[in-house]
């Protein structure tokens, strides 16, 4: 009934349209899979339960609150208002110290302890993580 | 003083000289003659113009001239030489400037390598390039001037972020830029095509260098950046999936794609529009780029400033060229029909068309990851990232019918390919997956995947070895390019494998003990250097019966004051050894992290193999003319 050349055409676009929806959908899941969300000490404590999700907290490091032993580092996240407890082993950025903006990423424990399998580096001394500004600000 | 008021005023002037341009183009446009002289000249005035603006800049950081803004903010009077000349370019209002120098410059070589090409075509380049050159000098004389005054005039800058102070960082701005502004070219010289229905085999060909150009200092550019991290920022990893470096990776990604759609141009006068599309989306992913980096949007080390009002003007300025741009096309493009119909199942545009599909997958994989955090902050305000893991997922999979299509690809002919005598093809696979199977049989996740995603690179190794003693020097540049590629999976494919790593807080003199590693530190000496304190660790690495000495390093500059790490990396042909330390404030614990890195050098050399396929593909043309 129709050509060949109308049938070949027809062939193309179902199947440019079938990948197209096969890989939105697999961005999709994907994104949905591996987005971190970055959170305040005060979000955590809104947080209804604790799931096994990755996520990033982010603050000032509380003065005095660095204990470093031969194999992690334990210190406390504040925004002032609330705090977290993190204690992480891995590379340490040269700018983490106390009294100055981190953001730590790992897994949730509980609402006040976090594991951590990340510290975020920064690039210099004045540089604060915009999440972390925005989340003190916010208090 | 006087080099930043020079400065100032040539760039003004270079603006000027913008309009009789314009003019002149205008009225040669109408007539028929030939290209009319003047528009050279002025061109060359501009281009002049503009590297005495530069080099007025330039003389200002190596005197460092205090009273001009951006000197004072980025240089110090201790810096190195070299230092203060790459100063130029380490920030915001000195970069423009260099993008508008390779522009005025792109064009001016553009004018005179294109004598032989239709005089509308040169003119409408000209006018289009015009546009995007008039975007760059406002928005430098508005709102980025590199040359405001500071009274009173102080004694001292503030310095160029130490990690910056690196030679191959010293030259990756200036790389990366000639690939980026390369790529300006062939938007305008795309658009000024269309617009006259000159998209042929004659334009191919003389476009095809041009993106070949931007192609290998967009590749060299990223190279330099990745090293530059490997070594520098101490994470022992050459791609971290960070914005920043994702904007990079776009336009070569879609500057790669136009690569192979123009050979299917030149060879078989197809895929026209595709071109089209492609060399609008390479340039215009470069300045998104530029906007993503520059504005602040993004947070790494290349953003300098954030000044709402430069994101603004970037951003309508992309959005003019990209409204132009589609218009024109919509207007002017007429569908190439006349080949449309001849595309066979089995031939090398087929294998290629595949593969430009999987890279414009690739593409969008990555553009999502990039700018979904973007968009979800400022819909919802929600703060996410997104990692490695998403990429990973993404695109791993699809490397392997990408990885076997490339193989096929130089295996296939023009127009309609057969199958006879390619049982060859099949043989190379099987061997390939032993190989694999061979290789990874002791790691035991996700076994079936990786055993035929090794495969597949070791596959399209093989064909491409194979291609050097068969077809000898016919197709030598995507022989090597391809076979660069394979290696480079292949080496981050293992290096990702069998890394491994150490991570530990030691004291000065304590030692720590695995089953695989003792590290000893042993001591620590402080030395003074021009213009930081060294702290130099002693460590001895046994690991089995062999033993190490690494000395890395922790640099505290004083102006501005900021700690870095150097890694001491000792590198073979087979693994890199990679020590980092660093400090914890006030605690005499130091942070140690040893890596071996399998294949790490193979990662460099590869990229530079596919570096010189380019390279071989753009003198083979001149060699043939």
């Amino acid at each position: 009934m129709y050509g060949r050349k109308v049938k070949l055409r027809f062939f193309f676009i179902t199947l440019i349209l079938f990948t197209l929806i096969l890989s939105v959908f697999l961005v999709l899941k994907s994104l949905e899979e591996n987005v971190v969300y970055f959170k305040s000490p005060s979000d955590i404590q809104l947080i209804s339960e604790v799931k096994n999700k990755k996520i990033r907290v982010g603050g000032m490091v509380k003065t005095d609150s660095i204990k470093i032993t031969s194999n992690e580092v334990k210190f406390i996240i504040t925004d002032f208002k609330n705090e977290i407890n993190v204690s992480y082993s891995g590379l340490i950025p040269n700018l983490f110290s106390e009294g100055k903006g981190v953001v730590a990423e790992g897994y949730l424990k509980d609402k006040s302890f976090l594991e951590a399998s990340k510290i975020l580096a920064k690039h210099d001394e004045n540089y604060m993580p915009p999440e972390v500004k925005a989340a003190l600000e916010a208090k | 003083m006087i080099y930043s008021s020079i400065g100032y005023y040539s760039l003004i002037f270079g603006l000027i000289v913008s309009f009789p341009i314009f003019f002149y183009s205008i009225r040669n446009f109408r007539n028929e003659e030939v290209l009319d002289y003047k528009i050279i000249t002025l061109s060359f005035t501009q281009l002049f113009l503009v590297v005495l603006s530069f080099l007025g800049l330039v003389l200002s950081f190596i005197y460092s001239d205090f009273s001009n803004e951006t000197v004072f903010n980025n240089s110090h009077t201790t810096k190195p030489l070299f230092y203060k000349i790459s100063g130029t370019w380490g920030n915001h209002e000195g970069s423009l400037l260099l993008w508008l120098l390779v522009l005025t410059f792109f064009i001016f070589l553009f004018l005179i390598k294109s004598k032989n090409l239709l005089k509308k075509y040169r003119i409408l380049t000209v006018l289009f390039q015009q546009i995007i050159i008039i975007g760059f000098f406002v928005f430098l004389i508005k709102s980025s001037n590199p040359f405001n005054y500071i009274f009173p005039i102080p004694n001292e800058g503030l310095g160029l972020n130490p990690i910056l102070q690196d030679p191959a960082l010293a030259i990756h701005p200036p790389i990366l830029y000639l690939g980026y502004v390369g790529s300006s070219i062939i938007f305008s010289s795309a658009l000024a095509a269309t617009t006259l229905n000159y998209i042929s085999k004659t334009w191919a060909i003389h476009i095809k260098s041009w993106v070949l150009y931007s192609w290998i200092f967009l590749t060299l550019g990223i190279l330099l950046g990745s090293i530059w991290a490997y070594y520098e920022l101490g994470w022992g990893g050459f791609w971290f999936w960070d914005p920043v470096e994702n904007v990079s990776l776009m336009p070569w990604l879609a500057l790669t794609t136009l690569l192979h759609c123009i050979l299917v141009l030149e060879k078989r006068s197809n895929l026209g529009s595709w071109a089209i599309i492609l060399s609008i989306a390479t340039f215009t992913l470069s300045m998104c780029g530029t906007f993503l980096v520059r504005s602040g949007i993004l947070n790494s080390v290349h953003t300098f400033a954030n000044d709402p009002e430069r994101g603004l003007f970037i951003l309508t300025f992309l959005f003019v060229l990209i409204f132009i741009s589609l218009l024109i096309f919509f207007i002017f493009n007429k569908s190439d029909n006349q080949n449309s119909g001849s595309f066979f199942l089995l031939s090398k545009e087929t294998s290629i068309l595949i593969n430009n599909w999987f890279m414009m997958y690739f593409l969008s994989v990555v553009l999502i990851g990039t700018l979904y955090p973007i968009f979800l902050d400022v819909v919802t305000s929600h703060k996410i990232s997104i990692g490695p893991p998403f990429y990973h997922k993404l695109i791993i999979p699809f490397l392997i019918p990408f990885l076997i299509f490339m193989a096929i690809g130089s295996q296939l002919k023009w127009i309609k390919s057969g199958l006879e005598g390619k049982l060859y093809n099949v043989v190379f696979f099987l061997i390939s997956l032993l190989i694999s199977f061979y290789i990874i049989k002791n790691l035991d996740n996700n076994f079936l995947i990786n055993t035929i995603l090794i495969g597949s690179a070791f596959y399209l190794f093989l064909i491409t070895i194979r291609d050097f003693f068969f077809k000898k020097f016919k197709s030598i540049a995507q022989n090597i390019a391809h076979f660069g590629f394979s290696l480079l999976i292949l080496s981050i494919l293992f290096n990702n494998f069998f890394s491994s790593e150490l991570i530990t807080n030691l004291k000065v003199g304590e030692s720590f003990k695995n089953d695989r590693f003792e590290i000893i530190f042993n001591d620590l000496k402080k030395v003074q250097e021009k213009n930081y304190v060294s702290f130099e660790g002693n460590f001895s690495i046994k690991e089995k019966k062999n033993q190490d000495q690494f000395k890395p390093e922790l640099r505290v500059y004083n102006q501005p004051n900021i700690i870095t790490s150097e890694a001491d990396i000792k590198t073979t042909f087979y693994t890199d050894k990679f020590i980092t330390m660093n400090t914890v404030q006030n605690e005499e614990y130091f942070n140690i992290r040893y890596q071996i890195k399998p294949f790490m050098v193979w990662i460099w050399i590869s990229v530079l193999l596919i570096t010189s396929g380019g390279l071989i593909s753009l003198f083979k043309k001149k060699y043939a003319k």
